[in-house]
């Protein structure tokens, strides 16, 4: 992109274009070129390979996940039902966990069974973790939905705006707060949070984000307020400095210079020939902040009492509830992965360059 | 808006189309002036050359033009009119309405200029849309078919959605000239538009950049470093250095007999096609903005120089007939001191039947499904210069690479001193690797910024072995006074040199271990016309000296008669074309060879110009 510039209005190292290693690159006027025409079953292929690539991911992850919580020496009843256990409740236990068949026959039922959406029951609440988990999940993932959707077009929006207003005022402000932002832990944040907005300084919303059993999250926005700003507050700041920062090496380019030089509106100049070449990187950082809500939700579901997977994950660890802590452990993984494969493909919904070199 | 800059001065105004007056820019925090005194005007349908080296300004002019200093600049006074429109007076938004419409801008590098997310239709269809040139969207097509056939591109649909990085460097910098074209303006700014395009496309498209501003009657400022380029180009030519105009005049007048003494200098650097003629580059380097000297900013550099001339700058004066230079010496004349390279040169014809000291035989090479290099054998003898000339894409450097055991061939074999060598670099034997070295085009990438000058020169010395730590920087001194640079240089880091510097550090590395072979590849083409000179001049003396073999890569036709003994040169992978360099250039065989010359920008004999027609046809077709 943008070469880094020194700052004499003449560059140096005038490198000509078509000398710089390109051997492939003749320049027979009208002649026609490839990658036009093969892009398209390019895009595909690239798709259906980094499918496969996630699924391989995927069951890596569920190896090490089973081998965390199960194959590991040691006698997994025992830890879960504490020292003074029966022998008879440990047997059941154990066959319960099927323990007693060999290791790689365990994994294989497991792998079979979630791929079946067989999920198993769950040890503390003696129901299928399919049942528990289902009104968490939609908790949840309503939660990191809202708090996404106001994170990235907020934080997007800011880094742009920075960037535009490069060495005034406003840039030099915000990137002072978004660094302190950036540098709080989000338990920090949401206390913080609690104690500004819903006790003694000014009781406006609750401080704790309890839903009954059955209540959807939607119901009660209000509820939604404290997590949501803490997980904002928590993503955004990265964001925001990324885009500001991919922004401003866009701004220099040549093409922005030109796109300036044609008289085009500014508006025309930022939204269409430099937002699009800034948000490639920026993609990638919004997906690792996602798949990071997937699973810093924990500390936040936690300081507000929210039911959802996060604290459902807690009381899971805390109770020994092997099926349930495998199937968290896996679904965040698999956030993390379906999030980082939308974003190389959002990256090259936005550069043509790389669809012909798939 | 109140102001609408575009009917300005309409009907059959005789007076020119641009008048700057005195302009000035300067760095916006402090520290001086960038260009100053700067006036100059063009005629419709006239084409203005401004030439200079690099940090001369004259990028900086050009963007003033349009109301536009880059970051770190700031236009701070002189006029610019276009017609009835004071530029540097507008406001914003006035001046979007002119950029584009009345002043249009042609960038050095498409490929960076042109964005890469959007189709080059979009990226045309824009400029119409932006300034209202067309009343409805099919117009606008009709339009966009218009300005591709006028600029010799495909106006096919399927073309006009390519993405700029499907198409080549001559083909964007086409897209790049119907843009500015588009508008019908009164004034285009081209900034090198052809710097880093093959002599062939670049005579296409000088040709395409005369034919629109003669048809459409525009006025164009086109700027080059290469004065050759400008000379089959413009009418008139004013040419900067340290940010003033030191000399403007008709074009052949001014190459013919030049007035100033920088001038003259710079015309003596420009390699010319009749022959074997020794290159002069000019000594010293040119002062950065802030950096410059009370005076004419010339005088450190200039033989001529007086006391008067430190002291205080010299005023534009009448030199001929609309001929004006900045030197009041200027008509002391006194030829250009040639040096004794030319002596040099005469004494250098390669002693003929001696063995070659390194010889390629078939060799093929190429990446995973494309054969690039399609069995190439040449030979060069001790204290020879081989010149391999060819377009981008002809294979030259793959070929380069493949001797040098950087990109192993497929077939065929490198033979040093008559041994053949291993495939690959790394398993050759050290002193295989020492008798050979390669210079890289580049300077500006090919020195690590993080080391010293001591430190990059001396390190193929700790890598090869041998010797101790005081007898390496001994040895790095010795160097670096081989190739003209300073012994301070040693402690300064790459980003401290300037690009002919660099280049030389790059030679001094390559030539530390004591080689037989040196191999470089593009070393000029980065660099300015007088700089690439001075490198040429280097390299001619290291020959004499230290009896190197050279194998010169390189796309300048017009080089390769100051430099090299005998001529090989490259289409699709192949030699079709070898013999001494006189005979090749002056009685080419192959048709290519002669479309090859007949498109290289050149300067005559007198330093009359020879225009640059565009060859008919292609490059050969390869060999099935």
């Amino acid at each position: 992109m943008a070469s880094a510039r020194s700052g004499s209005p003449e560059r140096p190292g005038k490198v000509p274009a078509g000398t710089a290693g390109d051997e492939a690159r003749a320049d027979p006027p009208g002649a026609p070129r490839g990658p036009a025409r093969r892009a398209r079953g390019g895009v595909a292929r690239f798709l259906l390979r980094r499918a496969l690539m996630s699924a391989a991911v995927l069951a890596a992850v569920s190896a090490v996940v089973f081998a965390a919580t199960e194959a590991l020496p040691g006698d997994p009843a025992q830890a879960i039902l504490g020292r003074s256990a029966s022998p008879q409740a440990l047997a059941a236990l154990r066959r319960q966990l099927r323990l007693n068949r060999p290791v790689l026959q365990q994994y294989w039922d497991w792998i079979a069974g979630l791929l079946h959406g067989q999920l198993g029951m769950s040890l503390a609440a003696q129901e299928p973790v399919t049942r528990l988990l289902a009104d968490r999940l939609v908790n949840s993932g309503f939660l990191v939905l809202v708090a996404a959707a106001f994170s990235i077009p907020l934080s997007v929006a800011l880094g742009c705006y920075a960037a535009w207003r490069r060495d005034r005022a406003f840039d030099h402000g915000s990137s002072i707060v978004l660094l302190v932002l950036a540098g709080l832990p989000e338990f920090v944040v949401g206390v913080l949070a609690v104690v500004l907005l819903a006790t003694t300084v000014l009781h406006v919303l609750p401080a704790v984000s309890y839903l009954a059993p059955g209540q959807r999250p939607w119901s009660d926005p209000s509820a939604l307020a404290l997590p949501v700003a803490t997980l904002v507050i928590a993503v955004a700041p990265y964001v925001a400095r990324v885009m500001r920062a991919s922004m401003v090496e866009v701004m220099e380019s040549d093409y922005v210079e030109m796109a300036r030089l044609k008289g085009l509106p500014e508006r025309t100049v930022l939204l269409r020939h430099a937002l699009p070449n800034a948000l490639g990187p920026v993609f990638q950082v919004i997906a690792l902040n996602l798949a990071y809500l997937a699973g810093g939700i924990v500390v936040v579901e936690y300081v507000f009492a929210y039911p959802g997977v996060g604290s459902a994950l807690q009381a899971a660890v805390l109770a020994h509830d092997l099926p349930v802590v495998q199937v968290l452990a896996m679904l965040i993984a698999g956030v993390y992965v379906a999030a980082n494969l939308a974003a190389d493909v959002a990256t090259i919904l936005v550069t043509p360059r790389m669809r012909g070199q798939l | 808006m109140s102001a609408h800059p575009g009917h300005g001065g309409q009907g059959g105004h005789p007076g020119p189309a641009v008048i700057v007056t005195g302009l000035r820019v300067e760095m916006a925090h402090g520290g001086g002036d960038i260009v100053d005194e700067v006036s100059f005007s063009i005629a419709p349908g006239e084409v203005l050359g401004l030439a200079g080296e690099s940090g001369s300004g004259k990028t900086t002019v050009g963007l003033a033009l349009l109301g536009h200093a880059r970051r770190g600049a700031r236009v701070t006074g002189g006029s610019v009119r276009v017609g009835a429109i004071d530029v540097l007076s507008l406001t914003d938004r006035e001046l979007r309405e002119v950029r584009g419409r009345i002043i249009s801008y042609v960038p050095q590098d498409p490929a960076a200029a042109l964005n890469p997310a959007l189709r080059v239709g979009t990226q045309l269809r824009e400029v119409l849309r932006a300034h209202r040139a067309c009343a409805s969207a099919r117009e606008a097509s009709e339009r966009i078919v218009e300005m591709l056939r006028e600029v010799a591109l495909p106006a096919e649909p399927a073309f006009i959605r390519r993405y700029p990085h499907e198409l080549s460097g001559g083909q964007q910098q086409r897209i790049a000239l119907a843009m500015a074209f588009a508008c019908r303006p009164r004034l285009v700014v081209l900034d090198e538009p052809t710097t880093g395009l093959d002599v062939t496309t670049q005579a296409h498209v000088l040709a395409t950049v005369r034919k629109l501003a003669a048809s459409h009657q525009v006025a164009a400022l086109y700027i080059s470093h290469d004065l050759a380029v400008i000379a089959g180009l413009a009418q008139r030519l004013a040419v900067m250095y340290a940010g003033r105009i030191v000399e403007v005049g008709a074009a052949a007048e001014l190459l013919a007999a030049a007035a100033h003494p920088y001038t003259r200098r710079l015309v003596a650097a420009i390699p010319r096609l009749t022959g074997q003629e020794p290159l002069t580059g000019i000594p010293g380097r040119a002062p950065a903005p802030g950096d410059r000297p009370p005076g004419c900013a010339f005088a450190p550099r200039c033989e001529l120089a007086a006391a008067e001339c430190r002291t205080a700058m010299p005023a534009l004066a009448v030199v001929g007939a609309a001929h004006l230079a900045r030197c009041p010496r200027a008509a002391a004349g006194g030829a250009v001191t040639t040096g004794p390279a030319a002596s040099r040169m005469a004494g250098l014809a390669a002693p003929a039947g001696t063995a070659p000291v390194l010889s390629a035989e078939r060799i093929r090479a190429g990446y995973r499904d494309v054969t690039i290099v399609k069995g190439v054998s040449l030979a060069i003898a001790r204290g020879e210069c081989l010149a391999l000339v060819g377009e981008s894409g002809s294979g030259k450097t793959t070929f380069a690479r493949a001797i040098a055991g950087l990109h192993p061939p497929a077939s065929g074999r490198v033979l040093l001193d008559g041994q053949p060598l291993a495939a690959t670099a790394r398993r050759r034997p050290a002193e295989a690797r020492r008798r050979m070295q390669y210079v890289f085009q580049n300077p500006y990438g090919s020195l690590n910024p993080r080391r010293t000058v001591r430190q990059i020169v001396g390190q193929p010395l700790r890598v090869l072995g041998g010797g101790t730590r005081q007898a390496a920087d001994r040895r790095v001194a010795e160097v670096l006074e081989q190739v003209s640079l300073p012994p301070a240089i040693a402690r300064c880091y790459p980003d401290q040199l300037s690009g002919g510097e660099r280049q030389r550090v790059a030679i001094a590395r390559a030539l530390v271990s004591a080689p037989a072979v040196l191999i470089c590849d593009e070393v000029t083409s980065a660099l300015d016309v007088s700089v690439q000179a001075a490198i040429v001049e280097l390299l001619t003396r290291l020959r004499a000296d230290l009896g190197l073999a050279i194998l010169f890569i390189t796309h300048n036709l017009p080089l390769v008669g100051s430099i090299a003994d005998r001529v090989a040169v490259m289409a699709h992978g192949q030699v079709i074309e070898v013999g001494a360099t006189r005979t090749v250039l002056r009685h080419p065989s192959a048709p290519y060879t002669r479309q090859l010359i007949a498109s290289a920008p050149a300067l005559g004999p007198a330093g009359r110009a020879i225009p640059a027609w565009p060859g008919r046809g292609q490059p050969p077709a390869p060999a099935p």
